[in-house]
């Protein structure tokens, strides 16, 4: 639906680096990346605020990179929700609509049914000064959608909120996206955002699209070091593939233990991935479906929220739950395995 | 304990300081409002000569404030706006007429449009600026238009393009977007732009009068009027001229507190 071919932009401090994208009708797309690496400058290209230096952008098949933004039929929320403010509630979501020349009847219709919809339909008389962060952005989803645009891009959308209105919201952005069948995308640096909405996720950094997948394979098949690393792999190792049975290769890792993965890779020099989530620590070897088991000694333990960080003297990164944590009384000092499966650790050419 | 009821010698310096201040000004002004007594101010205002000085210097104060805007908009919206070859020496020129003494202003002005090909052929044109309300029209102009240039590039700079690029996503073309919201938002600094521009253009005489000449009912504006009275010795009229600019000024102040108090003039 919309189609981005090798477009690049730049503004001196961000800047986009040969961009091709494709996204679907219907879908909830996520770009995800840190703070600087050209999602905003992205989502403006697409929506028509920036002409891409080069490159072209399709939408429905036809070509609108020079077409401008009040002839593209695209809304856009920010972050800081950017409401008329010397316009009330009920003014700021039929904006658009009086743009469209549409009558009064039909915008009162129009704005007392997304009012309502996004539960704003009391604020109505209200200026956006009066409003809380959570009521605002909801004001302006609503104002974004009453074109009935053909995409709605997101930029950032929750990062202003408190955590609580930010879940709160999340699932609103659900409900608007099944309601509408729009299709959404939507720019964060979040990664739980990014894991509990998205479709597809492109993963951008300094400019570029480095990796485009689902949520799985994004957090659990990178691409490479810096994906790894930025979606939260923490065990990462470079290592030489011994042998392969089966399917199942052994990697002789840098530490000097052997590791069983399934990998497409059936010799010479590999990255290997380890998700901290993957792993269960115990005091005994077991028989399982693990293939894996590391010893190792328990350097650090750190409670962050529900989970406990765990670190072992062999380099090994382990997140367990607080409760399974003290059902076996982790200590700091105490031996334990690491164990984990075959199919847990994620193989790429190094 | 001792730290307070020790009394700060600078604390006191500086409140006096202040206090003497504040004095001096009142003083002034209570000096010229109380020159003159109450009967012979109405009757000063009420002659044909102060009447002309009232409606000539309103007049022209308002058409100098309206061009002011006119031409300020376009002009502060490029410089808060846009990057260009040459903007940061532009910034500096527009800020000359404030830095510039007021009559050196007016020579300037009187050479421009008395001497040059320009100013003869706007003259055979109709347009005579010099002896004419005219001069003293484009004399509070050139002398005022940097503070209203000045609050709006400022008030400008102030709104998130972002309001525009909604606006454009939204249906609205760059010009009305400007003109649905951009404006809109800048509607405080437009009202403290315009209420100190007019005051200004009602108090300029420097310029007006090396352009507009001083003429008694013809460019005789509340400023000139106090001028000529004072010169030939009439102290009422120049004292109902002096009341009525210091009441316009008072009430400018209070304005211009009340809107632009975020807006920087110098």
């Amino acid at each position: 639906m919309i189609h981005i071919e090798n477009i690049s932009k730049d503004l001196g401090e961000f800047f986009l680096r040969d961009v091709t994208l494709d996204i679907k009708e219907g879908e909830y797309f996520v770009i995800l990346g840190p703070t600087g690496a050209g999602k905003t400058i992205l989502l403006e290209s697409i929506a028509g605020i920036y002409r891409p230096d080069s490159g072209k952008i399709l939408l429905d098949d036809s070509d609108i990179t020079n077409v401008p933004p009040w002839e593209r039929n695209i809304g856009m929320v920010y972050q800081d929700y950017t409401l008329f403010p010397f316009l009330t509630v009920a003014e700021n979501i039929g904006f658009g609509l009086k743009s469209r020349k549409k009558g009064k009847g039909e915008i009162r219709r129009k704005v007392d049914e997304l009012a309502n919809l996004l539960g704003v339909s009391h604020l109505s008389h209200r200026y956006p000064a009066t409003l809380s962060g959570g009521e605002q952005q909801k004001v302006a989803i609503a104002r974004a959608i009453a074109i009935e645009p053909r995409v709605l891009l997101l930029d950032e959308p929750l990062s202003a909120l408190d955590s609580r209105t930010r879940d709160y919201l999340r699932e609103e952005l659900k409900r608007v996206k099944e309601e509408f069948g729009i299709t959404m995308v939507h720019v964060t640096h979040d990664q739980t955002e990014a894991l509990v909405l998205a479709d597809r996720i492109a993963v951008m950094m300094q400019g570029r699209i480095m990796q485009v997948g689902t949520p799985h394979e994004i957090f659990n098949k990178p691409l490479n070091n810096d994906l790894a690393d930025f979606v939260g792999v923490e065990n990462i190792w470079g290592g030489i593939v011994r042998n392969n049975e089966n399917g199942i290769v052994a990697i002789e890792v840098e530490t000097g233990d052997t590791i069983f993965a399934v990998s497409e890779y059936l010799d010479g020099a590999v990255k290997v991935f380890l998700r901290p989530e993957e792993i269960i620590l115990s005091e005994h070897k077991e028989d399982g479906s693990a293939r894996n088991a590391i010893k190792g000694r328990i350097n650090e333990l750190q409670d962050i929220g529900p989970l406990t960080h765990i670190k072992l003297d062999v380099g090994l990164i382990a997140h367990i739950t607080k409760q399974s944590r003290e059902s076996i009384g982790l200590q700091k000092g105490d031996e334990v395995y690491a164990m984990f499966k075959a199919t847990s650790v994620h193989v790429v050419r190094e | 304990m001792l730290n307070e009821l020790r009394v700060s010698k600078i604390k006191i310096i500086t409140i006096l300081s202040c206090l003497l201040l504040a004095f001096f000004i009142l003083v002034l002004i209570t000096c010229v409002v109380t020159h003159t007594t109450l009967p012979a101010l109405m009757t000063s205002l009420a002659s044909k000569e102060i009447q002309f000085a009232i409606k000539l210097s309103l007049t022209t104060a308002a058409i100098s404030t309206f061009l002011c805007i006119v031409i300020s908009i376009p002009a502060a919206y490029a410089l808060a706006r846009y990057d260009f070859f040459g903007k940061s020496l532009i910034n500096t020129l527009m800020d000359v007429p404030l830095a510039l003494p007021p009559l050196v202003a007016g020579v300037g002005l009187l050479i421009l449009f008395g001497t040059t090909s320009f100013g003869k052929g706007l003259a055979e044109m109709g347009l005579v600026f010099v002896f004419t309300p005219l001069g003293i029209i484009i004399a509070q102009f050139f002398v005022n238009v940097p503070f209203m240039f000045r609050i709006l590039r400022g008030t400008f700079q102030g709104i998130n393009p972002r309001y525009e690029h909604v606006a454009e996503t939204l249906g609205c073309t760059e010009a009305q977007a400007f003109w649905r919201v951009t404006l809109p938002m800048s509607k405080n600094g437009l009202m403290a732009g315009s209420v100190i521009t007019w005051s200004k253009g009602i108090g300029e005489f420097g310029a007006a009068l090396m352009v507009a000449g001083a003429t008694r009912m013809k460019t005789e504006t509340l400023p000139i009027s106090l001028y000529l009275n004072m010169s030939c010795g009439e102290l009422n009229l120049a004292i109902a001229s002096a009341t009525i600019l210091i009441v316009i000024s008072l009430v400018t102040l209070f304005i211009f507190e009340r809107y632009g108090g975020f807006a920087r003039v110098f």
